[in-house]
């Protein structure tokens, strides 16, 4: 029985045009993958948890997380967490984006302006975000700016350099093309470098989304009062522990899917090397 | 159009103060519709030559003067034509045909021109094609198209067609002696192929020694399209030889007794 399935699923991948069934493969590989995940964690639970003297920490089994799952999708709750965490990531980039983009270029641009930035970029870049809370709180009034801030000064860095990167990395044939056929410096930047960079551009973005992803969580712990890390903190708090365990399947799949997105947007605006 | 080349030097500066000489007083001057084909032996100094008159590369020494007027940076109507394909990969074939003249802003009759030169270089079909669904040679005929759609004084080509194979390299070659002989315009063409020189040539200039120089001008009176085969291109092709061999004894006696 087991054979006969395997040789008609054989029959049918082989029987396809090599590019669906290169497509079909990566979907049956991929479940495979996430399955072998779901099994994993099964085992490690019950190994963790399921031990005398746990019992009250039973929520954190597959079972009872997959149950609170279900109740989080239909708790208005859980969707206004989703919307203002997300709120404060796309906020705290979009403002680290705006400075870090023209920082970037110019930088990539001008070698003498790389030399200069160069210590104080690498020296704020491993602060890590967190430390600048108790100053955030301070300078800014309201939790939510504090957010903005920590965000936007733990991925402005690496959108710097790497659009700097993208930069320096423009094939100098093709500015001396430019240069030849008469195009002046903003020229220059507006036709060559601004579209030579966008793949790195686009990595910078996907790098910085993770790294906010990343640091959301946490700031949300520091005393505000609405968002994924506020409902994980809140959980912790009223031992709801399924609940808490579910956030953090939640936290894990919001950040697979924004990170499946933006790769989506980086393949559709890059171009193959000539 | 008249280029005046007068004394001019190259130097690139090297770490501890020294100076690399690449190119020591070369003077020469062209006509207009001169086809001046540069040889000599590679990492002579050559393509340095060439993005000098481009206005490419600041000279050390000299000056370049382009109808009287002294040269000042690059200028479209000194169109380059790069060893390498230079395409950009976002663009496709028509994009990059027309993006010297939509930078300019030469927009008038732009898509007829793009349209006729693409039929004339045989990339009819191709337009909307990507750079790197291109091979080497159809990408060279696309930068072909790009240099002279905006119709330059002076056609610098940096050994255009060195990395294509001997068919393409032919067509080529006698497609750009055709639409020059059409237009009139002066050309500079640096090469080390012997053979390429004295097809396509008026005139060849020799260069050798190290920093480099002039060694030997010679006029080409051939009518085109020239016959390889002929006994007048083999006699030239023998002299060219005899006096290459002789600057490279003498630059290997004067490494030797230095």
């Amino acid at each position: 029985m087991a054979d006969s399935v395997l040789i008609m699923l054989h029959r049918f991948l082989y029987g396809m045009a090599p590019h669906g069934r290169y497509m079909l493969m990566k979907i049956l590989y991929g479940l495979l993958g996430a399955g072998l995940f779901f099994i994993a964690w099964v085992f490690i639970g019950y190994a963790i948890f399921a031990r005398p003297g746990y019992e009250q920490f039973s929520g954190f089994l597959p079972l009872p997380t997959l149950k609170a799952m279900a109740a989080l999708m239909v708790d208005p709750h859980f969707w206004q967490g989703i919307h203002a965490s997300l709120r404060r990531v796309v906020v705290g980039i979009t403002i680290a984006f705006v400075i870090g983009l023209p920082m970037g270029l110019m930088i990539g641009f001008y070698k003498k302006l790389q030399i200069v930035t160069h210590t104080p970029i690498q020296f704020l870049r491993m602060i890590s975000p967190l430390s600048w809370m108790p100053i955030a709180l301070l300078v800014f009034h309201s939790f939510e700016w504090a957010i903005y801030f920590l965000i936007t000064m733990a991925t402005v860095w690496p959108i710097i350099l790497n659009t700097s990167h993208g930069v320096s990395q423009v094939n100098p044939h093709w500015i001396n093309m430019a240069r030849n056929q008469g195009a002046r410096d903003y020229q220059l930047l507006l036709r060559i470098i601004m579209p030579a960079s966008i793949p790195y551009i686009l990595a910078s973005l996907r790098l910085a989304l993770g790294v906010a992803w990343i640091v959301l969580v946490p700031a949300e712990f520091l005393g505000i009062s609405s968002g994924l890390g506020y409902i994980i903190n809140d959980a912790r708090d009223t031992m709801e522990y399924d609940r808490l365990m579910a956030i953090i399947i939640a936290i894990g799949v919001v950040g697979f899917i924004l990170d499946g997105g933006i790769e989506m947007v980086q393949r559709a605006f890059s171009w193959n090397p000539a | 159009m008249t280029i005046h080349v007068e004394n001019i030097a190259k130097r690139f500066p090297l770490p501890g103060g020294r100076a690399l000489t690449v190119i020591g007083d070369i003077s020469f001057t062209m006509e207009n519709g001169d086809f001046v084909a540069v040889l000599g032996e590679s990492g002579c100094g050559k393509s340095t030559l060439l993005n000098l008159v481009a206005g490419l590369l600041p000279l050390s020494a000299g000056r370049i003067e382009v109808n009287g007027s002294r040269i000042a940076g690059p200028h479209p109507s000194r169109a380059m034509l790069f060893q390498q394909p230079s395409l950009l990969p976002w663009l496709n074939v028509e994009e990059n045909i027309v993006f010297g003249c939509k930078l300019r802003g030469e927009e008038e009759d732009l898509a007829t021109r793009a349209a006729q030169l693409i039929e004339i270089m045989g990339l009819s079909g191709s337009e909307k094609v990507k750079p790197h669904e291109l091979s080497l040679g159809m990408a060279q005929r696309v930068c072909l198209a790009r240099a002279l759609i905006g119709h330059p004084d002076i056609l610098l080509l940096d050994e255009p067609f060195a990395s294509l194979d001997t068919i393409n390299r032919t067509h080529l070659q006698e497609e750009l002696i055709e639409f020059w002989m059409v237009e009139k315009f002066s050309a500079i063409l640096v090469t080390h192929d012997i053979d390429e020189a004295i097809l396509m040539g008026t005139r060849i200039v020799l260069l050798g020694d190290r920093p480099c120089r002039i060694i030997q001008t010679y006029e080409v009176n051939l009518n085109y399209p020239r016959d390889m085969s002929s006994r007048s291109f083999f006699l030239l092709r023998a002299a060219i030889i005899k006096k290459l061999r002789e600057s490279f004894d003498a630059g290997q006696e004067k490494k030797e007794t230095p």
